[in-house]
């Protein structure tokens, strides 16, 4: 069998307009954890870190962040053995993943996204609509991390870049 | 409008898609009458003030909510998930 090498939703483009910047981001292999009743303490151990607190996210491995109550995202690393605790899917090839980054991070995202992005903080994560797409934001130390589904890429990326044209042509007026 | 989610908190309008009356809740019997059936699925009252209502969390944690409003200031008195509820799990 040859070596099948997976492609990323969006080529790994990227834009910048005035230091702020629209990356894709390869998250490389994404599991939702969907924990089954009564079983958030063992499953905790078993992935070695607390289960997230609502709308939030840690990096203690890989990123887990929370998606729904008793359910949450690993990204970036292999999912421990979790049978009889949670069902878990893999979802690495169904999400398209981009990064945002710069001064006018928050102020794009704001056009699309139905929160005061400038409050929220590093460590923090939502499930939000990005326009009329579902998403999983999570803000990063250095900007925004936002998963949508692959099938939107192309639309979430010309929405977010439309945004930060238009921010970019007010700046230059 | 904003909607207190318990768990995410005030959130627009937006990420929540109304579902209907309180009453949803409320199921007869599988054996009950057909009248009871009927009220359940098309029998409202129409208050002037407090009522409950169903909302979903769309594009958010996804969660169902009891929203109770008032009719007549448009004020959100309280919201709360189903699954929180007593004999919800």
């Amino acid at each position: 069998m040859p070596e099948l090498i997976a492609k990323t939703a969006l080529s790994g483009q990227s834009v910048n307009y005035h230091g702020t910047t629209l990356a894709e981001a390869d998250l490389g292999q994404i599991t939702s954890i969907a924990v089954f009743p009564g079983k958030l303490k063992t499953a905790a151990t078993a992935l070695g870190q607390p289960f997230p607190k609502p709308n939030s996210f840690s990096t203690k491995s890989g990123i887990l962040c929370w998606t729904g109550p008793d359910q949450a995202f690993l990204i970036g690393t292999p999912i421990p053995d979790l049978t009889g605790i949670a069902a878990t899917t893999d979802q690495s090839g169904g999400w398209a993943a981009v990064r945002l980054s710069g001064p006018q991070a928050a102020n794009a995202l704001m056009r699309l996204v139905p929160l005061d992005l400038n409050q929220f903080k590093p460590g923090q994560s939502a499930r939000t609509p990005l326009g009329h797409m579902n998403m999983v934001l999570l803000r990063e130390k250095d900007g925004f991390l936002l998963l949508v589904f692959r099938s939107m890429a192309r639309t979430a990326w010309s929405e977010i870049e439309t945004a930060l044209k238009s921010l970019a042509a007010r700046a230059a007026l | 409008m904003r909607l207190n989610c318990p768990l995410c908190g005030p959130r627009d309008r937006r990420e929540f898609y109304y579902v209907g009356s309180e009453d949803y809740l409320n199921r007869p019997a599988p054996d009950a009458r057909a009248d009871a059936w009927d009220d359940m699925l098309y029998l409202r009252t129409n208050p002037a003030g407090e009522t409950k209502d169903l909302w979903y969390h769309e594009t958010g944690c996804g969660s169902w909510l009891l929203v109770t409003r008032s009719t007549t200031t448009h004020e959100i008195l309280s919201t709360e998930r189903i699954a929180d509820r007593k004999g919800a799990k």
